[in-house]
């Protein structure tokens, strides 16, 4: 069984602000953040102030920073929720837990608040296991193992570098789907986490996830941006095309995926009925990509994480380009990205 | 989108219990509300002259070695003794569309609330909705009530596969190796993890045969559980290689393979020292197996469960005939199987027509 430490200095919590007023927010967070140090990124198209209460170590990012920082034409990549990835461009840590602003705290079976942070930073500092799939789940849990039949030379596992977590009550489901089960809400706290296999393509939700960002960091790309992109989530594809970016990266790096536990608590926001109007463009675009990325192959030489998104940017131009000028964009966008993470996301 | 909430049919007349034994068959008292709709076939294992009860009230066909050396011929040499590997037998003789597998040691377990869990009932859910393969949903089975596809997954996609396999697992005693077992004798699983899912393609898995269900029309054939017990020189490593052909060949198909609920009671811990001597070759081969696995390919002609699976022994003869003899054995075993099975399901063997490909019922 696997002990795990979870130092303070090691995290940074990124939060991208799509609403002003973060107190009633932060404070329901406050007895799990406090202890870290928070980078809070506004999103530059919010008008108002933000709010935060007292009591935290945080670093706020608004508009004006974001141009200073990678000047006024990159700062458009950095709009909506995408704002959150110049949190991720700024954070000197090696670990990244990000939320969205409209989740708190969940309880689990037992009643007990649970603490994502915490069962973020386990999962990423215990092996992953993508080669071969264990029954049980994830084996390092206390009380788990590797089934009989699981492989000897694949137990020692590889180094996970996403995990990606859930959602209790409004669950991340597409507009279409919440419109047509209006009172559906996720009740289903299943008590697992679990390595995604490698070649297996998921999709990754940006509301709550958690990252080694020494060994990922630049693959996390604010690229795919949609023409009628809006405030909520059923109006974004950003963190889809980025999670599955990441996987395929993952997967030619050997490194590990997990989803599953922590949940959080995603409050009643939006309409579906209305985002439907502006869904129907993601979901088309979804529709290219996976034979795409079925078969997207990286060279020998893509042995980091910025050398694999350059080379992605250029087959995705090549392939998905003709496909949709958006795909395009996409492609120099991811370009751009590595040019900001090599020029301020390292240093 | 995911189908509403409807009551799960019985299927008491398309299911068979199969269950090896080799002790007694006390298990089913408590399993009686649950099982006694159904046909059972019971493949006794061991010393034939030894008299099984079945309790009173089960509809039943059962079968000992003689029955099996007499109905098979020269052939039941595929079929295993002195191992619950025999059970596979049960498989070949059904005449029904799913089966439903489970160890005499195994008892109804229950839920968090406290409520007993009908296992057959989940099973039978696992496997008349869809499986979804080609793109891992992050809430699991998105047909379970309360559950659905998440954003971004794709609607070309949501159709799925057909499920020709249901993965059960297990309380209280887990199922793990003889080393795990040795270094852990205390641990149990405890944890009730309220989730089924697919196993994406192109991903293996230890298939446990302690409380499995499929669709023996969709994959049958494949659900061979190998060379062993008396005479050979592996054990328990019957289930997994079963596991490991059907995957490859539910992957070629373009079906699906379910694991999670139902979880059932196992209240047998075996002999870890026993275990040891049974998989100790097993531990060896396994990192041959796996990556041979890994890497089968099967020719775009095998389009039935059967034609994959002749394909398939001859590669374990190619492949792994020089890890061990052994498998040169197994090979032709896999043959034999395939022709006895064909034998005694004649219809099925006429059709090699590829599976259909409209949207799952």
């Amino acid at each position: 069984m696997a002990q795990v430490t979870l130092n303070n200095n090691e995290v940074d919590i990124v939060i991208g602000a799509l609403h002003s007023d973060l107190k009633s927010f932060l404070n329901e967070w406050k007895p799990i953040f406090s202890r870290f140090h928070l980078i809070i990124v506004k999103d530059p198209d919010l008008k108002e102030e933000l709010q935060i209460p007292q009591g935290f170590s945080v670093a706020v990012y608004s508009k004006s920073d974001i141009e200073r920082v990678v000047g006024s034409s990159s700062a458009g990549l950095f709009s909506g929720y995408a704002c959150r990835y110049f949190g991720f461009l700024v954070s000197r840590k090696k670990y990244v837990v990000c939320v969205d602003d409209d989740c708190v705290p969940a309880k689990d079976n037992a009643g007990n608040i649970v603490d994502p942070v915490a069962q973020h930073i386990v999962n990423l500092k215990t092996p992953a296991t993508p080669f071969f799939f264990n029954t049980l789940y994830d084996p390092f849990r206390k009380g788990a193992d590797f089934v009989r039949g699981y492989p000897f030379s694949l137990r020692t596992g590889v180094d996970c570098a996403l995990s990606c977590g859930l959602w209790l009550n409004l669950a991340d489901l597409d507009a279409p789907t919440q419109a047509l089960k209006p009172q559906q809400r996720n009740s289903r706290y299943v008590d697992a986490v679990l390595t995604v296999p490698v070649r297996s393509m998921m999709p990754v939700s940006g509301i709550n996830i958690a990252f080694n960002r020494e060994a990922i960091g630049p693959a996390l790309v604010p690229a795919l941006k949609l023409s009628g992109e809006g405030k909520f989530r059923w109006e974004t594809v950003e963190d889809i095309w980025s999670g599955m970016c990441v996987k395929v990266i993952c997967d030619h790096l050997a490194l590990g995926v997990k989803s599953g536990l922590p949940y959080v608590w995603r409050t009643e926001r939006g309409n579906p009925v209305e985002s439907l109007k502006k869904e129907w463009e993601g979901v088309k675009l979804m529709e290219e990509v996976v034979p795409f990325f079925q078969s997207v192959r990286f060279s020998q030489l893509a042995t980091t994480a910025e050398a694999c998104v350059l080379e992605m940017a250029k087959t995705v131009k090549e392939q998905l380009g003709k496909v949709d000028p958006m795909f395009s964009r996409a492609a120099e966008a991811m370009e751009e990205w590595v040019k900001l993470w090599k020029s301020v996301g390292s240093s | 989108m995911a189908s509403s909430v409807s009551p799960t049919p019985l299927l008491k007349d398309q299911l068979d219990i199969v269950i090896p034994t080799i002790r007694n068959l006390d298990f089913l008292e408590m399993w009686r509300p649950f099982f006694q709709p159904y046909h059972l076939i019971i493949v006794q294992d061991g010393d034939p002259s030894k008299k099984i009860n079945v309790p009173e009230g089960f509809d039943y066909e059962l079968y000992n070695r003689n029955d099996i050396n007499r109905i098979l011929g020269p052939k039941a040499s595929c079929i295993s003794f002195k191992d619950s590997a025999c059970r596979c037998f049960g498989y070949m003789v059904s005449k029904k569309k799913y089966i439903y597998t489970i160890d005499d040691d195994c008892f109804v377990a229950k839920d968090p609330s406290g409520k007993e869990i009908n296992a057959l009932q989940q099973h039978i859910k696992n496997l008349l909705s869809p499986s979804t393969p080609y793109f891992f949903n992050t809430l699991y089975d998105p047909y379970a009530e309360g559950a659905d596809f998440v954003r971004g997954y794709p609607f070309s996609l949501r159709e799925g596969a057909p499920t020709a396999v249901s993965h059960g697992l297990w309380l209280n005693i887990p199922d793990y190796d003889a080393p795990t077992q040795l270094v852990k004798p205390l641990e149990r699983n405890t944890r009730y993890v309220d989730a089924v899912m697919t196993i994406p393609k192109g991903t293996l898995f230890p298939m446990c045969g302690m409380n499995l269900a499929f669709d023996r029309e969709l994959i049958g054939p494949a659900m061979y559980f190998g060379l062993m017990g008396d005479g050979q020189p592996i054990g328990r490593y019957d289930d997994m290689w079963a596991g490991w052909c059907t995957k490859v060949i539910c992957d070629h198909l373009g079906l699906g393979v379910k694991t999670g609920l139902p979880y059932i009671w196992h209240s047998k811990a075996s002999n870890p020292f026993v275990n040891l001597k049974k998989e100790y070759k097993g531990i060896f081969w396994q990192e041959d197996l796996i990556p041979f696995f890994q890497s089968v390919s099967l020719p775009k002609d095998c389009t039935s469960v059967q034609k994959c699976y002749i394909e398939l022994s001859k590669q374990v003869k190619e492949k792994l005939g020089k890890v061990d003899d052994y498998f040169n054995k197994l090979a032709d075993a896999m043959v034999t199987w395939i022709e006895a099975w064909d034998e005694l399901n004649p219809s099925a063997a006429k059709s090699d027509a590829a599976l259909p490909n409209g949207p799952a019922k």
